[in-house]
């Protein structure tokens, strides 16, 4: 008896301060994020007043959250779309292939994910200057007349943005791909080899099937983990500019804070935690078969 | 057998446009941060003409990137000593013993992985500022925003999920003989853990330690939000914002660039040192911040 209870002291003990601290940091914000959706608070004062769905009412109207829902929905559809491709293609290339200098690639590609994404924005305003950029003046080299494409004019910034979230990602992707990719059992490809099938066979009838598990799960991230990189490059590369065409939710969410709106800035919230959720929930569903064992 | 040779060399090319796109920025960045001011205005591929070793003196003296550097270390430190003192004994207790709540509570913290920081930080920002005006009314001043404790205790408290989750991974596959010798020989429950098991996860607590580094010294929203006062103490990220925009403003690229290299220097070496920990602890976790 007397075990039993010194062994629950030991676990409260062990588990309290992780717990408390989830609770403050974590679960209660989160909760907040929903509440506060409902009421006005001034920037100055901390009086709430409710408003009941007001805030959603004016959002739905707000041309500016339109654009970011639109930036959001376009980044995370073409982002997982082509960085999905890419990895998948690097990561068969170097596990399937027999390539030099395998492993030098591999450390050469996971390097922009351990940049933070202040340093890319940085490196990719380097790309992206009109007048001395490295994008221009070598698509001037090439093409012997002077560039000047405005890359992060209202028409392009949004899809300079994407191609930094790729760059960003691919070799985070790959890896995982990787993994799961070189546990597959080289005889299943030889036998498929003696029957005929071809690489591009090969791929989609063996590879793909037999990391289904893993492609599931890595969708799932897409959408989270794209919906929050594309805040910080944002944030970092055009602070939404210019004239709001790049914003996106947590953008827009986050701009709106900054305006002292922070009812209606947590309306903005509520929506792309549904969102983010539902669109997972759906993406899940969607893939779901029945595993495939080796 | 023609074919095959096209596909072969249609693979090395496209690894090969991913690596130069990859390494030359990055390079181009570092050369850059050596280079004149004038040298800005003319070829971009231009190679710099000499060391111009200004431009870090200047980053880290008048734009303050020193000290940042110095509120960045403090943070990240911080940050990771409550982590581990935090998680460890927490996941330990989740994946070896039973007792009521036990479900509830990894439902939770496995439901905080979907939670991002940065959906978020407005309500953290506001609960902060709000026990600030509170603490104002009683001793005269609040310390809870601008105070580098509290951004790290924040970095430490949404880390604990991702945390939890891979220590615990790593405890429940542990043979439970393990902790009957340690009881056997007379030592109690908290001894066994920081004698007997903690030990033993020596590799797993290195991933969460390097991958806990990587988020929390390039993180730069939160600490942007709650580190707010201006003139006030910022970690290197946040300071490279600031410098960047300053710098573009007034046409001073070689120093913007020197604080470039400044914040990515230290992930760069930490990543070169251990890269194959890196990679392969990824698909242990496998979650990304």
């Amino acid at each position: 008896m007397n075990k039993r209870k010194r062994q629950n002291i030991f676990i409260a003990l062990c588990l309290a301060p992780a717990t408390i601290l989830f609770l403050i940091f974590m679960v209660s914000p989160t909760v907040d994020v929903f509440r506060m959706s409902f009421f006005e608070r001034g920037a100055y004062s901390k009086t709430e007043n409710y408003v009941g769905l007001q805030n959603f009412g004016v959002l739905l109207k707000d041309t500016r959250f339109i654009v970011a829902c639109q930036n959001t929905i376009f980044l995370i559809v073409v982002v997982t779309v082509v960085t999905f491709a890419l990895a998948l293609f690097f990561a068969a290339c170097l596990t399937r292939e027999k390539v030099k200098g395998n492993n030098f690639f591999r450390i050469v590609f996971y390097i922009p994910n351990i940049l933070s994404v202040v340093v890319i924005s940085g490196v990719f305003s380097a790309i992206y200057d009109t007048k001395n950029g490295l994008l221009n003046s070598l698509a001037s080299v090439f093409s012997g007349k002077t560039v000047s494409v405005l890359w992060k004019s209202e028409e392009l910034v949004v899809i300079s943005v994407a191609i930094a979230l790729v760059w960003q990602a691919i070799g985070y992707y790959m890896v995982m791909y990787m993994a799961s990719m070189s546990s597959i059992p080289e005889s299943l490809y030889e036998s498929a080899g003696l029957d005929g099938a071809g690489k591009m066979v090969q791929f989609f009838k063996i590879t793909i099937p037999l990391i289904w598990t893993n492609i599931r799960t890595t969708l799932t991230f897409f959408i989270i983990s794209t919906i929050n990189m594309a805040f910080l490059f944002v944030k970092a590369m055009t602070s939404g500019g210019p004239n709001g065409s790049s914003e996106v939710v947590l953008s827009f969410m986050y701009s709106q804070k900054d305006a002292g709106l922070y009812g209606y800035s947590m309306a903005a919230g509520v929506v792309i935690f549904i969102f983010s959720f539902a669109l997972s929930a759906l993406v899940n569903k969607a893939t779901k078969r029945e595993t495939l064992q080796y | 057998m023609n074919s095959n040779k096209l596909f072969k060399t249609f693979v090395y090319v496209s690894l090969i446009l991913l690596a130069v796109s990859i390494i030359v920025p990055v390079a181009w960045v570092f050369l850059a941060s050596i280079k004149e001011n004038k040298e800005f205005y003319g070829n971009p591929w231009s190679l710099p003409q000499g060391f111009y070793f200004q431009n870090f003196l200047e980053a880290f003296k008048k734009a303050g990137m020193g000290q940042y550097m110095l509120n960045s270390i403090i943070v990240t430190v911080v940050a990771l000593i409550l982590l581990l003192i935090i998680a460890l004994p927490a996941a330990y207790c989740l994946a070896r013993f039973n007792f009521k709540g036990r479900n509830i509570l990894n439902t939770a913290f496995a439901a905080g992985l979907f939670v991002n920081v940065n959906y978020i930080v407005v309500p953290i920002f506001l609960m902060l500022k709000d026990g600030d005006s509170f603490l104002k009314n009683i001793f005269g001043k609040g310390f809870l925003l601008n105070n580098l404790f509290i951004l790290a205790l924040v970095y430490a408290s949404t880390a604990l999920p991702f945390t939890i989750y891979l220590l615990r991974s790593y405890f429940v596959a542990l043979p439970h003989e393990f902790e009957e010798a340690g009881y056997i020989d007379g030592a109690g429950y908290f001894s066994t853990m920081v004698k007997i098991i903690f030990p033993m996860a020596r590799p797993s607590i290195i991933t969460v330690i390097l991958f806990n580094f990587l988020s929390f010294w390039n993180e730069y929203i939160v600490s942007l939000t709650l580190l707010s006062a201006a003139g006030g103490r910022k970690t290197l990220p946040v300071g490279l914002i600031n410098l960047m925009q300053g710098q573009q403003a007034k046409a001073q690229y070689g120093v913007m660039y020197a604080g470039l290299v400044l914040v990515m220097l230290p992930t760069l070496i930490l990543y070169i040192l251990v890269q194959k920990k890196l990679t392969e602890g990824m698909t242990v976790g496998g979650v990304k911040g």
